[in-house]
């Protein structure tokens, strides 16, 4: 049994085959990264998987179900949980409103009960305020629990949004360029987080990501693309040599 | 400044987060409830109909500030409680049920509303719901057997238990209970996993659909909410008229609940009551105004509707926050007095969203 696998995914924008022909496995427990010039369909692969987008040929499996066609909405109650390449948080709430939110899908209050704020409401908001303050605790946001999203600066977020997905309870995160905009500090604490999600919290990864030293750092495999199909697939550093891979990379260095 | 030192996570649940709260919302109460013993019968009147327009306030501002849909036909709403109060009254229906099912229908007419909206959004959105208001209203116009048509339909007077209601103080209070309902309906919403949810689909609806909001159910719920408290405060609405016409929720209506919800500032529910109190006491300033105006433009017509517009427009663009943004700034202001900077509330911009998954 293969825990995720896309299986010939493709999509097209207008004529424009932004992901052509794209098949991977993803081990349960690993970490998995694509890489690939600006451009290659990185993005476009997430939002395939987290069904923004509807591929137009190919296949995704998750535990063994078919999730090409569902809802959605639904994607996050099966276990999958992603951040975005730009951040899309609630900007005018605040970090815990944030990560609440994360765990919406195990809500299971009606609104009729809302609106009343029965007792079986408020033991299960104290329940998810718990399960919040783990996360609170693992990611060290305590400093910054009770601020507006729109007043924190951007590495804050990138991490905040990484615990949003937490929340949720995944059994698999999709990461958008983790540590994009992040200094070196930041970013170590990143490779940290992500290895300790891997090994702690024995969730699988699959991440988009150019730094290339936090990429050999925590993958176990890597897949680099360009122009939506698969250039080479194996270890960091098999990926690292492949001389079609080196050429895509300095080819757009030759452009610049 | 206070500080406040949380040691529960019960703190974040409590509708009143401090003692400070409690007393000042407590004196607020005492004087509200004494008001009818101090205060002369017409303000006491005015006083009840600002408690309307705060429940329909606080209906608007669920769609409007929480979860973003900008609706330009609540006056329908407003119209649907009202004449489904006015005929269940003179059919022999209760006061009470009566009242319910006002809401209760309008609350289910919010919902089915909200099926075909649920995939607009802006513009469209807003132009949807206008259609919505006009057709309301052609329907009061057209089916005279129900609503009187243009002819109009006369109310009857609140009979609770027995007892007529026919006294002002007494209408005072019955709107004064509902509005504490409808207040503490919303209170409980916002802080529940629902209210969350509209705020997130406020905020990004990628991200509130990645995060498990199935959007147009919640989109659904947020206005069949809506529908009740609109139409609770439109049922309550009926008996301030007193005999009901179909011009009486136009378009004016809507424009005028949209203004208070503006104006009181979005997104809060502070916003929706001083929005309320500042739509009430509106008319009587524009009043007070016309004496001292030059007769060609306090008789000029439509003077009123074209001030609405400006005061919406002004708001939008100088004071987005609303009047309850600017209290908090000077709130603020006074706490940090010497060291006050004024660039707190400077919007800033600290990266680009370019990229945005459309
Ligand atoms: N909704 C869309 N409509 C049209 N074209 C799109 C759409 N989304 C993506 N594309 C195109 O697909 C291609 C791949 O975009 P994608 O965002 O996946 O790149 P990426 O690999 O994530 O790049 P980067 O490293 O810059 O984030 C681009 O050429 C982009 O213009
Ligand atoms: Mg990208």
């Amino acid at each position: 049994m293969t825990f995720f696998s896309a299986k010939g995914i493709s999509i097209e924008f207008g004529g424009i085959r932004a992901v052509d022909n794209v098949s991977f496995d993803v081990d349960k427990g690993s970490i998995y990264t694509i890489v690939g010039p600006n451009g290659a369909g990185k993005t476009t692969i997430f939002n395939i998987i987290s069904r923004i987008y509807n591929l137009t040929s190919g296949k995704i499996t998750f535990e063994d179900q078919d999730i090409t066609h569902l809802p959605t909405h639904q994607v996050v109650s099966r276990g999958i949980a992603r951040t975005f390449q730009n951040i899309e948080l609630f900007d005018h709430a605040t970090v815990l409103h944030n990560l609440l939110i994360g765990r919406h899908i195990h809500c299971k209050s009606g609104l009729l009960s809302d609106l009343f704020f029965l007792p079986s409401v408020k033991r299960m908001e104290l329940e998810h305020r718990r399960r919040v303050e783990d996360v609170i605790d693992f990611l060290d946001l305590q400093h910054y629990r009770d601020q507006l999203i729109q007043n924190l600066p951007y590495g804050v977020r990138k991490i905040v949004e990484l615990g949003r997905a937490l929340c949720t309870d995944p059994k698999m995160v999709l990461l958008d360029e983790p540590a994009s905009g992040l200094n070196v500090d930041e970013t170590e604490d990143m490779a940290f987080w992500i290895d300790d999600i891997k090994k702690l919290l024995g969730i699988t990864v699959i991440m988009v990501e150019h730094n290339m030293s936090l990429v050999s750092q925590v993958s176990d495999r890597v897949l680099a693309i360009n122009y939506g199909k698969v250039l080479a697939e194996g270890s960091p550093r098999e990926v690292q040599e492949n001389p079609e891979v080196i050429k895509a990379y300095l080819g757009e260095e030759d452009v610049r | 400044m206070r500080f406040i030192f949380k040691t529960s996570y019960l703190q974040d649940i409590r509708l009143l987060k401090h003692n400070g709260y409690v007393f000042w919302y407590g004196l607020l109460l005492i004087a509200i409830l004494l008001a009818p013993l101090l205060l002369d019968e017409f303000y006491i009147g005015e006083m009840a109909f600002i408690f309307i327009y705060a429940i329909a306030g606080l209906g608007l501002m669920i769609p409007v500030g929480f979860t973003g849909l900008p609706s330009l036909g609540h006056a329908a709403f407003m119209a649907i409680g009202a004449y489904t109060n006015a005929y269940l009254l003179s059919s022999g229906y209760s006061f009470l049920l009566s009242v319910a099912l006002a809401g209760i229908i309008s609350s289910l007419v919010g919902g089915l509303i909200a099926v075909p909206l649920k995939r607009m959004t802006g513009i469209y959105f807003a132009i949807a719901t206008l259609a919505f208001a006009i057709i309301v209203e052609e329907i009061i116009v057209h089916w005279e057997s129900v609503t009187g048509g243009l002819g109009g339909l006369a109310v009857d007077y609140p009979v609770i238990l027995g007892f007529e209601m026919g006294e002002t103080w007494q209408f005072y209070f019955i709107c004064l209970i509902v509005l504490l309902l409808v207040l503490l309906g919303t209170l409980n919403l916002i802080r529940s996993p629902s209210g969350r949810a509209f705020i997130a689909i406020r905020d990004s609806e990628i991200s509130a659909e990645s995060m498990g909001i199935n959007l147009s159910y919640y989109k659904i719920k947020s206005f069949a909410i809506s529908g009740l408290f609109t139409g609770l405060a439109g049922a309550l609405f009926a008996h301030r008229l007193a005999y009901l016409a179909p011009d009486a929720f136009n378009f004016l209506l809507s424009i005028q609940l949209l203004m208070m919800v503006v104006v009181g500032g979005l997104g809060t529910v502070h916003g929706a009551i001083l929005g309320a109190i500042f739509v009430g006491l509106l008319p009587q300033a524009i009043a007070i105004a016309k004496d001292y105006l030059p007769p060609f433009i306090g008789e000029f017509p439509g003077l009123e509707p074209g001030l609405f517009g400006v005061i919406l427009v002004l708001f939008i663009v100088f004071e987005p926050m609303g009047l309850y943004g600017r209290w908090i700034k000077f709130k603020l202001f006074l706490e940090m007095f010497p060291l006050y900077r004024k660039a707190t509330f400077k919007r800033q911009k600290s990266y680009l969203k370019t990229e945005r998954v459309q």
